[in-house]
Parts: C-alpha cells; structure tokens; sequence
C-alpha cells in the first residue's frame, strides 16, 4: 500500500497529529462512547468545508451533507451502495458506472461489491504521449448513456499522477452537464498533491459552481498521515436541504448494516485539528512539508534523466502530480529494474515519489538509463 | 430538479427517538433505560482503568500510523481468538481457525454475512431467535440473505420458551443458517442454561445447521469471559464448525473504538487459510483494512499478564453491578407492595432486562415519572443506580398495581 515515506525512507507521523494526539491522551474528559451514525459532526462539517472551500455556495445554501467514513474506501462504498439503491430510478443495479482506464485496482470491487452490473471504463491515459487522453475520455462521455456514474479522480490521479487542467476540467464538466452523467469524485490526496489545499479541490469546486448534484469521497489518509485510523468523509452536495436531508437519512441505514458508527480517535484528531487557527496552519505547513519533498523527488529525478541524456522525453516526470508516477517504461524495462536493479515498481511503470530520496536519486536515475538503453 | 427529489425520508430510529425524548425532559427525576451503553453508579459513562493504562503506553510508544494489514492487527486477533475459544481450545491450538479484525460487532457480523451469502451455497436462509438484535434483521438482509426466525422468549413467563425454540429447531431445513446470542441474549436478557445449550447443540448438529455465534458481551453477563464463552466452546468441542462475532464495546468499553472480530472455525489449517484469503477480498472493497486504535488497546490488555487481570477484575465489576442493580429492583419492587412475580428480573443477564411491561404501561412511566425505555418494555439495566433504583421500583410498581 502507498505511503508517504520522508527523506530517510520512514514513515512520518506529522507533528501536528503527533501534537493532537497528546492533547487528546492528556483529557480525561473523553471517553469512548458511540460516535452517532453518520459520524462526529465537527469532523463532518469541517472535513466537507475542506473540500468545498469555506465561500462554497452549497454551504452558504446549506445543501450539503456529510458521512464520516472508514476512509476514502469506506466513503466509496457508502456514496456507491446509496447509488445502487436510489439513483437512476430505484435498485437499478444496470446504471452504468465509468472507471477511469487505468484507475485505482479497488474502484472496481467497490461499486462491484456495492451491487452494479455495468461496470466500463473511459480513455484516460495515453501511452503513447504519456498524458491524458482527453478526446478519447470526452467521447466516452459523449457516447455513454444518459445517468451514467464517472468516478473523476478530484487530483493527483492514481495511478498516472496525471490530471486534467482547469480547462480541460471545464469540457468535462461541459459535457457532463449536457448529458446528465453523475460525478463521483474520489480525493484521496487533497494538499498533498499541489501542496494547497484550495488548488487541489479546483474541480471539485468547479464542478458545485457549474450547479451539479455530487459526491465526493475523501480520504484524509495521506493528507494527515492518518492511515490506519481510517478517517475519511462522504461529502454530498444537493440541489437542497430536503434533499440531502433525505438522502442523509438513508444513507444512515446503510451505515447502521455496514458497520454501525465510525471509529472516534482519527475523527477527533482531525475535528481538533481543522477546528483551531493554530493547529490548522501547523496542519497546511506539515502537508506543504511532503508535497514540497515530492515535487522536489520530481524534479531532482527529471533533471537527472535528461543531464543523462536518457532517451525520450521526461517532462511527465514533473508534469505529473502526487504519489505515483506513470514513468513510460515498459514490462521489460519494469522486470530490468526489479530483477537486476532492485527498484520496484509496477508493472505498468508506475513509480511511488515517496520511495525516492536524495541518497537513491542518482542510482534510480541511473537505472532507468540503462534499463532504456539497454531493453528496448 | 434533483436526482434524490423520489428519495424517502428513511423512518427515525426507534431508541434514538428515546434519547431524545429523555434529552428534552426537564424532570430532575428523569431516567434513561434506552441506552446501550455501560454507566457506572452516578449514571455517568465509565472509561476502564486497564484501558487509560493501555493507551498511556500507546502514547509513550511513538507509533507510527501505517495501515494495518486488511484482516487487522494479528495480535489482537490472535488474542480474540484464544479469549473467545480458550487457551486449550483444540480448534485454537491446531490453527484450524481463521480470525480477522472487523469494524466492532456489527462490522463482524456484516463481514459473516457477507461471507455467507458469497460462498455458503446450501442456503441463503438464516434463522434468529424471535426476538432478536433489531440491527440483525437488517445486516443479513443488505448482505443478500432472507430472515426466518425460531421461538425463544416466552412473554407469559418472561423467560425461554424452551421447547418452543427446541421445536421450532427441529423443523428447520437442514444445511440452514442460525444465529444463536452466545450470552446475554439482546434485547431479552434471557439465555439457554448449560442443559438447554447441550440439548441445542445437539440438535443443530442433527439438523446439520450453520451456526453463527454472536458474542457481544463475553466477560460482561455473568463476570467471567470463561462461563460466558461456555456455548460457543461446547458447540465446537461437539465437532460443530460455528462462525463467531465478538465485540469489545461493552467489555471493554470501547464502543466507540469499534473492535471486534469475526472468526471462522475450518475443518483445518489449510481451509482457513483459503478462507482468510476470501475475507481480505470482502473486506476490502469495504473499508480497505480496519481502524487501529480500539484494537491495539484491546491487544495490549489482553497480551499484557497484569493489565489482562486488571480488565477482568473491571470488567466482573460492570457484570456485578449491574446483577446488584437487577437484585435491587426486585427487592425494591417486594418492598412497595407489588404481588407480581418480578423473578425474571434476576433470572435474566446481562445489559438488558425485558420487564414484561405492556406498552400502555410503558408510555406511563414515560408520561408521568419521566422514565424512558423501548415501547417493548426493555430497559438498560446499565442505565439504573442505586440512587435511582428506588425511584424506578416505585414507578413500575404505580403503572402495574
């Protein structure tokens, strides 16, 4: 599983968490009663505040909901199995739900598991220019049935770290509109990517901006280092109230047979967090902290292949974004550098930043020269 | 116009309509016996020592936040495990069992559901005691599986109807699934003594029945996680392969932590790995992998000798308590007069008590003396003290008089 790793190749608890915790050990006023629900609802109201942006028209217009969740699976699961039930008419398991062509392995057996029959993809990543596929992904809006699910990938897409722009989010957004297709964001790495919080929900935004019904399943994994503690959110944004108030209630049900209420400890750490000036300007500083030593990894890494002359062109390297990276090598070059290099990566050439440091820099450099160089 | 505008309003929850109500309530004297939830003599939620000890040294510890791996912390599973089945458990020792950490009893329960609507092809039917957890009805179903259900509380009695569940047993399709409270049967509080489990032991495995234990308050009904394991040890010393849901909210205190855990016992080592396996595929189109920190506090007092025993000294201390608060209200009802037999009151364990009390009876104690509880007339025996018990025993004594 993907985390971020420092400098030293450890994993990093950030000091803001580290900081929260000991604050939370040191009350004797908690206890570990049930959380209600849908969850602890300082925790829901700020974590949808962070991916809406604190002027959201939907919050000002109070037409947004909230699910805490056991992580961004968890908020997956939960938006998917409401769907299955009352969208598109009602239990129409053939609703046809859009999976970006690669994406993350589990989006699949999500919405699998959740009951949908109809499960395809839409053109995403272009091997042969190492980008994104735009036309082909706006002609599979084009074709795909009216009321058709996309989950859209909020940023630093996973696993190609490739995301559309502003503008291209626009035709996207266009096209959706048009056809009536239901956005299903998934923003598992919200700051961490760009490393602002604000730049890295744009399309989200957008997209409430553009008047759309949505969800948007967010993870705070990565974000707050908070993995295990599976603290994740399922922000619902309605035409209004009635109607969130209505879907909240159901999907209360399906959280009572799923697993009842959500764990309290990552909650609370980020409720506290989110909820105190201080604490939440430590919080943007830590996660600015990993994005910056990515984009650092990114860059560094970039430089190197070309100083080396590395065939082929490199710039994805720095104009992809996040965790991963879909660096172009192919399953022979891949088993190259497992098999004598020991570097691992997937076979579809997707890197992990965060295994990068400034000591392993040079040698991976060097090692995808020579697995280019030498296998073709 | 909006996608949802033919979304219903999904119907209030019936107990937490009672906490609200009781929150409302401006009467000094007021009393909630809706709550699921351990309270100590002042009414207040009580935080075990062994557990603010455990998490004192988690803090100490520096731990990192990696995920856990899908099936949980294996420490904790390991230790659910040998505390539900016991140290000299055949089926513990041989490794014949898969274990793996689930999101507290219901996270547990869906997984075995979940489980069995996936890979037990024989049925898709599964019997509950009537009456039954209300949550049960729906997991099962969201899970793809039918309810049927067998006879088991006797309202003229307020206690088992023995040979009513015995009959109904017998007649059950063989190959079916039924669920069984392995102690302090929710919301009854009425359990099969040891004669009566070895007469239903016997029975499934005539019937050939897949038994699903659910176990969520091991140590909590009689004091000793020993004699409250009794049930589910004894079915599978009779060769009967159970599938087993724990939780550690009440017995720990850990409600909302959510640890717990689903067990699968397996013909041997071999079959629970490829059981395990198809778990970890079920779980993780879930919720990835589990919470850490109600496990980890969990694993720590019970892999730790002293904290271990300092658990269950607390935990036997919840169990008394509440036994006394039982004890107390009979005595306290004899003591205002009433002739009718309160018995069961002290027959039945555990959190809940079913009082026997009609609906009519119920919205007067709601009505006028501010006492709130479940229209079926369970009360939380956690929510009585000894500074209200006498309170109580006066109200239900006026409303059945």
């Amino acid at each position: 599983l993907a985390a971020y790793r420092t400098d030293e190749g450890q994993p990093w608890v950030l000091p803001v968490v580290k900081k929260v915790e000991q604050m939370i050990a040191n009350d004797n006023s908690l206890n570990h009663e049930y959380l209600p629900i849908l969850g602890l609802p300082e925790f829901r109201a700020n974590a949808s505040r962070i991916a809406l942006g604190d002027d959201s028209p939907a919050i000002k217009e109070n037409r947004i909901g909230s699910v805490q969740s056991l992580g961004g699976t968890g908020a997956l699961r939960i938006g998917a199995e409401f769907l299955r039930r009352w969208y598109n008419g009602n239990n129409n398991t053939a609703t046809p739900v859009y999976i970006s062509a690669p994406s993350w392995e589990n989006h699949n057996s999500v919405f699998v598991d959740a009951g949908f029959k109809d499960i395809r993809t839409y053109h995403y990543w272009d091997a042969a220019k190492r980008g994104l596929d735009l036309q082909g992904l706006l002609d599979d809006m084009e074709k795909a049935p009216e009321f058709s699910i996309f989950i859209l990938h909020a940023c630093a897409h996973n696993p190609t770290g490739t995301d559309p722009t502003p503008d291209q989010w626009k035709q996207i957004a266009a096209v959706m509109k048009r056809r009536f297709l239901f956005p299903f964001f998934d923003s598992a790495y919200q700051g961490f990517a760009s490393g602002s919080l604000d730049k890295d929900a744009w399309a989200v935004r957008y997209f409430v901006s553009e008047g759309f019904e949505l969800f948007c399943a967010q993870s705070f994994s990565k974000n707050f280092g908070l993995y295990n503690e599976r603290v994740g959110n399922l922000t619902v944004v309605g035409k209004d109230a009635d109607n969130v108030q209505r879907v909240l209630s159901q999907m209360e049900k399906i959280v009572r047979t799923t697993w009842s209420n959500p764990p309290s400890q990552g909650a609370r750490i980020v409720a506290t967090t989110l909820t105190s000036p201080q604490l939440f300007a430590e919080w943007k500083d830590n996660v600015k902290t990993m994005a910056d030593r990515v984009l650092l990894m990114r860059s560094e890494l970039r430089s190197r292949l070309e100083s080396l002359g590395t065939p082929g062109t490199w710039n994805h390297i720095t104009e992809q974004i996040g965790m991963f990276s879909f660096t172009g090598l192919n399953p022979k070059q891949v088993e190259y550098m497992i098999k004598e290099k020991h570097i691992y990566l997937m076979a579809s050439g997707r890197i992990n930043m965060c295994g990068l440091t400034t000591k392993n820099l040079d040698y991976v450099a060097k090692s995808i020269h020579e697995a280019v160089t030498k296998i073709q | 116009s909006s996608w949802w505008s033919h979304v219903e309003m999904g119907p209030p929850d019936p107990i937490l309509g009672v906490t609200e109500a009781f929150k409302r309530d401006t009467n000094s004297k007021k009393m909630n016996l809706g709550v699921g939830a351990y309270r100590d003599d002042n009414g207040k939620p009580y935080v075990l020592n062994c557990v603010r000890k455990a998490e004192a040294m988690i803090a100490s510890k520096k731990m990192d936040k990696e995920y856990l791996p899908i099936g949980g912390l294996a420490d904790f599973t390991r230790a659910s495990a040998e505390l539900a089945l016991g140290e000299n458990s055949e089926a513990f020792k041989s490794g014949r069992y898969v274990t793996v950490q689930g999101i507290s009893g219901t996270g547990s329960l869906r997984i075995g559901a979940n489980f069995l609507q996936r890979f037990f092809k024989s049925s898709h039917d599964v019997y509950l005691p009537k009456p039954s957890w209300g949550n049960h009805t729906p997991i099962f179903r969201d899970a793809g599986l039918q309810l049927q259900a067998y006879r088991y509380y006797d309202p003229k009695t307020c206690s088992l109807d023995f040979s009513g569940a015995m009959d109904d047993i017998s007649k059950i399709p063989e190959k079916s699934i039924i669920l069984l409270h392995a102690c302090a049967h929710n919301p009854t509080g009425v359990d099969p003594r040891q004669e009566q489990w070895k007469e239903l032991a016997a029975i499934v495995k005539k019937r050939n029945l897949l038994v699903y234990f659910d176990m969520a308050y091991q140590g909590f009904a009689s004091g000793d996680i020993n004699r409250d394991a009794w049930a589910v040890r004894y079915f599978i010393e009779q060769g009967i392969n159970v599938i087993l849901s724990q939780s550690y909210a009440k017995n720990m205190g850990l409600y909302g932590e959510r640890a717990g855990a689903f067990t699968v016992i397996c013909s041997d080592a071999e079959e629970s790995k490829r059981v395990e396996s198809q778990l970890k595929i079920l779980i993780r189109p879930m919720y990835s992998n589990p919470p850490l920190n109600g496990a980890r506090i969990a694993s720590i007092i019970l892999n730790s000798p002293d904290l271990r025993k300092e658990w269950l000294v607390e935990v036997k201390g919840m169990a008394d308590r509440i036994i006394s608060m039982r004890t107390q209200l009979v005595s306290n009802l004899k003591k205002e007069g009433s002739s009718h037999n309160w018995q069961h009151i002290t027959d039945q364990i555990g959190m809940f008590c079913f009082t026997g009390l009609k609906p009519e009876q119920v919205e007067r104690l709601i009505k006028e003396f501010s006492i709130y509880m479940t229209k079926d007339g369970r009360i939380s025996v956690a929510g009585v003290t000894s500074g209200n018990v006498g309170y109580l025993a006066h109200a239900i004594h006026q409303v059945t008089k």
